[in-house]
């Protein structure tokens, strides 16, 4: 046994976790916001650079841990002005701006929920997602309002208030309001309220294989796993300078793109701009970046630019490297350690599950292709399946595990502090994610007889791209408005660079036929509704989609005719949940 | 290589976008702004461009070049000297 693995029971590890924070004063409970910036205040890090934010035209903008306090505060008193009170749904659509960091620690602040969007949504997925989180307040960007959400204000009719983070006062469209405006005249100290640390606090939407998205509800308690976990997984130290890339409109930017780091008072590198080799390594160069966090797809980038670009020499205080959103293969663990000078330290979690549950740690043995071990206070478990993707139970009623390398559901015992609280609305659906205690991932994989964990599939047809989640579904619904569609199904087919790309097949309703024409005005309808990252980027035509009895689209069976693999061994697999 | 005047690369560009985001409205793009979002294109459909215009044309377009073709302007230029 490797001695670094801690034999604590869960209760005690986390206990731990939660006596290295300091919790509101007079014992008022325990505040994300607080953790991450006010309790800085006073030290030396008030004066510390907390967000170094890296514009895409090459402008910079420092925050210290003092700037942020103030920022957050008269963001805080913004909503308490509007009459937005704690438990209110605050959401962001909005590049990565310092202002949207600044909303995000001021809407904890005040007790209210944050729900970060992807930039790269398109209308449809907007809309969709404040609508089921019932969005009293949005705040985005002037074009981003007036591309995606003006066209929408009569559908939603619980978004009060839209404040824009880039126009003046005398410019803000007719039902917006200026941020900046309305920072300047609030006030800027704020006394955060007492908070359960059961109360609400984050609101971030995944997706499943069928219905709409699911809101998971992640509460101020999850402060504790996140400031544990930025240690135990990421190595982050009081002081290092720390850059993630996930945009916080997906709940690794939130969970380690913000809150985290901030705990441990670091420096967050916030780059605008999107992925470009020379100007990554830049970054990672002139910053003196000591921990990074990533995504295997920015990883196959980097590797495809060549390693012309990267000055190994360049990135001596480079000291740990990890990834997540999907398994990085052992010959990206292994070019990290040539051209970063540290290899790359794969690690596996969930929106559900709100921070890192399994990695390769700092201090351990990497297995190249497996995603680590079960951090200390985490409790994982390999369920057996049958075949028809139902949880085993033994005689006597109990589930069964399985042995050393047999496949099966990864499963985490229930009750670590970033755990999900529920899916908004949806109970039903929130408790089929649990058995007998344990919480069903939905992951299908093996672990070896020393305890590393190795990812094997999908136990379901949601997509993984670029290391996000897109549920075939909300694809599938949009094509169907399309009056040219009569069915259609969406699968993900292996690619080089993003792992699975969306491609969508479709059959056509009567007098309608095939053509380069057509294929385009369907390609340009999903985008235009979904977005970049969550439409299709093929559409194929397929009169005669394979369906059960029903007229349920089975996406297993296309997708192993698509792939050309045997149809007979891929229903076998799917997980019951 | 057959070379491009900057109105064949605009052409070039069009005839690639079509196939990748055809929803693009090129002429309604600022030309001199971030061409990714300007167009509403995320990374992969960028990767995806250079590789339409490498099917197209047989150039390759290396990734240190990439910074260059971040503009429309800069794009059109780009090609119409890496053809000259």
């Amino acid at each position: 046994m490797d001695p670094t693995v801690t034999m604590d029971q869960p209760s005690e590890v986390w206990g731990r976790a939660r006596r290295a924070l300091d919790g509101l004063p007079d014992g008022r409970g325990l505040n994300i916001a607080h953790e991450a910036v006010d309790r800085h205040l006073g030290t030396d890090r008030e004066h510390r650079v907390a967000i170094r934010w890296l514009g895409v035209r090459g402008a910079r903008e420092d925050l210290t841990y003092g700037d942020l306090a103030e920022r957050t505060s008269r963001f805080a008193n913004v909503l308490q002005d509007l009459g937005v009170g704690a438990g209110d749904p605050v959401f962001a659509l909005s590049g990565r701006t310092p202002l949207l960091y600044v909303a995000a620690l001021g809407t904890l602040k005040h007790r209210a929920v944050f729900s970060p969007l992807f930039a790269a949504f398109g209308p449809e997925p907007v809309r969709t997602r404040l609508r089921i989180g019932r969005g009293r307040v949005l705040v985005t960007t002037e074009a981003q309002y007036r591309r995606k959400v003006a066209g929408l204000r009569g559908d939603l009719p619980d978004l009060e208030h839209v404040l824009l983070v880039d126009v003046a006062a005398d410019a803000a469209p007719e039902g917006t309001r200026s941020l900046p405006a309305l920072l300047d005249a609030a006030r800027s100290t704020y006394e955060i309220g007492p908070t359960d640390p059961e109360d609400p606090a984050l609101l971030h939407f995944t997706s499943g294989t069928t219905g709409t998205p699911k809101g998971a509800v992640h509460v101020h308690e999850a402060v504790v796993a996140h400031h544990a976990t930025g240690r135990l997984a990421l190595d982050l130290r009081d002081g290092d300078v720390f850059w993630c890339t996930a945009d916080p409109g997906w709940v690794t930017g939130t969970s380690y793109g913000i809150i985290s780091p901030l705990t441990h008072g670091a420096t967050l590198v916030v780059d605008e701009g999107e992925f470009e080799a020379e100007r990554w390594y830049g970054i990672l160069r002139d910053q003196a970046v000591d921990v990074w966090y990533t995504a295997p797809t920015a990883v196959r980038m980097l590797m495809r630019a060549g390693a012309d670009l990267a000055p190994r020499e360049d990135l001596g205080r480079l000291r740990f490297v990890a990834s997540v959103g999907e398994p990085l293969h052992a010959e990206a663990v292994a070019w990290g350690r040539d051209a970063l000078g540290t290899p790359i330290h794969d690690n596996w979690w969930q929106t559900e599950t709100g921070g890192i549950m399994v990695a390769n740690g700092p201090g351990q043995q990497i297995r190249p292709g497996s995603m680590g071990r079960p951090l200390p206070g985490v409790d994982a478990a390999v369920l057996a399946l049958d075949d028809h993707g139902e949880l085993r139970r033994d005689g006597a009623g109990e589930l069964v595990r399985c042995d050393p390398d047999e496949t099966g559901e990864l499963a985490l015992r229930a009750g670590w502090p970033s755990m999900f609280r529920g899916y908004l609305d949806q109970d039903e659906r929130y408790a089929r994610c649990f058995a007998d205690g344990w919480y069903r991932s939905g992951d299908l994989v093996r672990q070896d007889a020393d305890g590393y964990v190795w990812f094997v599939g999908r136990g379901d047809d949601v997509i993984k791209s670029a290391g996000h989640l897109i549920g075939p579904f909300e694809v599938e619904k949009v094509l169907l408005e399309h009056p040219a569609v009569v069915e259609a199904g969406v699968i993900g087919v292996p690619d080089p660079v993003a792992g699975e790309v969306v491609q969508a097949f479709v059959s056509l309703a009567e007098g309608r036929h095939p053509s380069d024409e057509l294929r385009r005005e369907l390609l340009g309808h999903a985008r235009g509704r979904l977005g970049p990252a969550v439409a299709p980027r093929t559409i194929g035509f397929d009169q005669d989609l394979p369906k059960t009895r029903s007229g349920k689209i089975m996406r297993r069976l296309l997708r192993a005719r698509v792939l050309g693999l045997d149809e007979g061994d891929t229903s076998t697999l799917e997980v019951a949940r | 290589m057959t070379a491009l005047t900057e109105s064949d690369a605009r052409d070039l560009i069009a005839k690639v976008l079509a196939d990748i985001a055809p929803e693009v409205d090129l002429d309604g793009a600022r030309p001199d702004g971030q061409l990714q979002e300007e167009l509403g294109l995320d990374s992969m459909d960028f990767l995806n461009l250079m590789i339409g215009i490498h099917d197209e044309t047989g150039l390759t377009v290396p990734e240190r070049d990439y910074p260059a073709l971040s503009t429309l302007d800069g794009a059109i230029a780009y090609l119409a000297e890496r053809t000259a």
